[in-house]
């Protein structure tokens, strides 16, 4: 697999490191009444779909950017690549 | 019809025209006691531990393909029983025992061969683990043998002693572990299942469960819809995506795993070994063909193939520890998709739905567990309670923060 870098363009998978569903992006507030709960299920339910997934790859051996890939579980072809830091800007986040 | 020495000379004298089918094709039934989804090697085991231990043989086995086309083709056949939490151990070893009964029980040569199975140290914490270890499975039955360097010597003079990278300062060996024909595995338990009334129903594909007023009461399939009084999910691989259609979301993330065989050589490596410092293991196939694999690739996957770097970091590892591999030529690489749990472990547990059971979760530690999976599964089915050794294998585990972490990773499924 190639992932085509925002920044630095196509670079070899082996660059990077893979951590899973984007949604680990959005880590649940802990003040909440149901923070056990939330916690639980960001940490350990995580989309696992066949086909379209976005997910978080770390460039290790590169900028060491995260960044947030959309790809094809079925097929492993990449259709999307974005830093992750403007995908939780875009969601209204401060950093 | 039972096999034995007598059976195969009469055959052998009569132009082998008296073998049957090992299993039949039956049309389903409109009801079932038991609903079992998916015949791979766990799903077959439990309907034949059903019919044969608790007496329910009003059961079909249903399949999307054919017997026996996922996961429990596609392994690297290694049996063993090292693992060290006491939720796992006790489970696993039970397996292990299982496994040496299995021929005579099915009546089916699955070809157990327990050359034992040795893992790798290469410095002194490691050992100091392999220690505990062997002595946590000692304390559940099984059979550990901390062996030093020059042990490792005898047994395996080919190993790279020199490596100044990895030097090899010994392993941990089970001497009843090795290896077992996998695909007479599923034949072996769909054979015997069937002979005790078990309905094998092949190209049959579960497209949704019947869940009405949180009781499901059946399946809907591609050979029409089925009642059941239970409905027993075993599809590891595809298990986040069948028990969508349940609405029920699980713990797991779906990995590709890829596997090796090299062309044949001469019998070379004992039994199976493990490379401590990288991730690499080998067995030879008694066709003289080096069996082998390593890490998963890391990323969700359902493709069955992998991709190349890992290849590249399998190989390494086994040249690593075995240099005189360099001149093999792989003869064949394939990749299964694998239930990665979010501790590494499995479940054998009910769900929130009444009528509805789930088996999963077997990262890629799948075969090893067949006959004990089965056993559990079946007696959860049966008697509405867990197995005492598969107690620990539940849904509920993470919210309650009992995890198994065999490994100590973490909820990091890709390093399990």
């Amino acid at each position: 697999m190639i992932i085509d870098h925002p920044l630095l363009g196509p670079r070899d998978v082996s660059e990077f490191v893979y951590l899973g569903d984007a949604s680990l992006i959005n880590r649940p507030d802990s003040q909440n009444e149901n923070a056990a709960k939330h916690f639980y299920e960001y940490l350990y339910l995580r989309e696992n779909p066949a086909g379209e997934h976005r997910e978080l790859w770390y460039h290790e051996h590169g900028d060491r950017s995260w960044l947030v890939v959309t790809r094809d579980t079925l097929t492993h072809k990449i259709t999307r690549v974005e830093l992750a830091r403007d995908t939780a800007l875009a969601a209204g986040r401060n950093k | 019809m039972r096999n034995s020495g007598f059976k195969i000379l009469t055959e052998a004298l009569t132009g082998n025209k008296g073998w049957k089918a090992n299993w039949r094709q039956p049309t389903p039934k409109s009801a079932y006691d038991v609903i079992i989804v998916g015949a791979g090697g766990h799903g077959l085991a439990t309907a034949y531990y059903l019919a044969k231990e608790f007496d329910i043989t009003n059961v079909a086995v249903l399949e999307k393909g054919w017997i026996g086309s996922g996961n429990v083709g596609r392994n690297t056949t290694i049996i063993r029983s090292n693992y060290m939490l006491p939720g796992n151990e006790p489970f696993y070893e039970w397996s292990m025992k299982l496994w040496e009964g299995l021929e005579q029980d099915l009546n089916y040569n699955v070809m157990v061969s327990q050359r034992g199975i040795l893992n790798l140290f290469h410095n002194d914490p490691q050992r100091d683990t392999f220690i505990r270890r062997g002595n946590a499975m000692r304390l559940a039955g099984a059979d550990a043998v901390l062996l030093d360097r020059e042990d490792v010597q005898k047994m395996c003079p080919f190993f790279d002693f020199n490596s100044s990278r990895f030097p090899i300062k010994g392993g941990l060996l089970q001497p009843r572990g090795g290896t077992v024909r996998h695909d007479a595995v599923a034949w072996g338990y769909a054979r015997k299942g069937d002979e005790l009334g078990v309905d094998i129903l092949q190209n049959c594909e579960v497209q949704s469960f019947m869940i009405e007023g949180g009781v499901c009461k059946g399946v809907e399939t591609t050979k029409g819809s089925i009642k059941a009084k239970k409905v027993a999910v075993c599809v590891a691989g595809s298990s986040g995506r069948v028990m969508a259609m349940a609405g029920i979301r699980v713990p797991i993330e779906s990995h590709v795993m890829q596997a090796f065989v090299s062309e044949a050589l001469k019998p070379v490596i004992p039994g199976v070994v493990t490379f401590g410092a990288g991730h690499f293991y080998v067995s030879q196939s008694d066709k003289g063909g080096l069996v082998f694999g390593g890490d998963i690739d890391g990323y969700n996957s359902y493709a069955q193939r992998g991709n190349l770097p890992v290849v590249e970091d399998v190989c390494e590892g086994g040249m690593a520890i075995m240099p005189m591999i360099g001149r093999a030529r792989i003869l064949r690489m394939w990749g299964g998709t694998v239930d990665m749990s979010m501790d590494g472990s499995p479940f054998i547990d009910k769900t929130h739905i009444e009528g509805l059971y789930f088996n999963g979760g077997w990262c890629y530690g799948g075969f090893k567990a067949t006959p004990a999976s089965g056993w559990c599964y079946a007696h959860l089915l049966a008697n509405e309670k867990p197995h005492e050794v598969a107690s620990e294998f539940r849904l509920d585990r993470f919210s309650r923060g009992h995890i198994i972490d065999e490994k100590g990773m973490g909820a990091q499924p890709n390093l399990h």
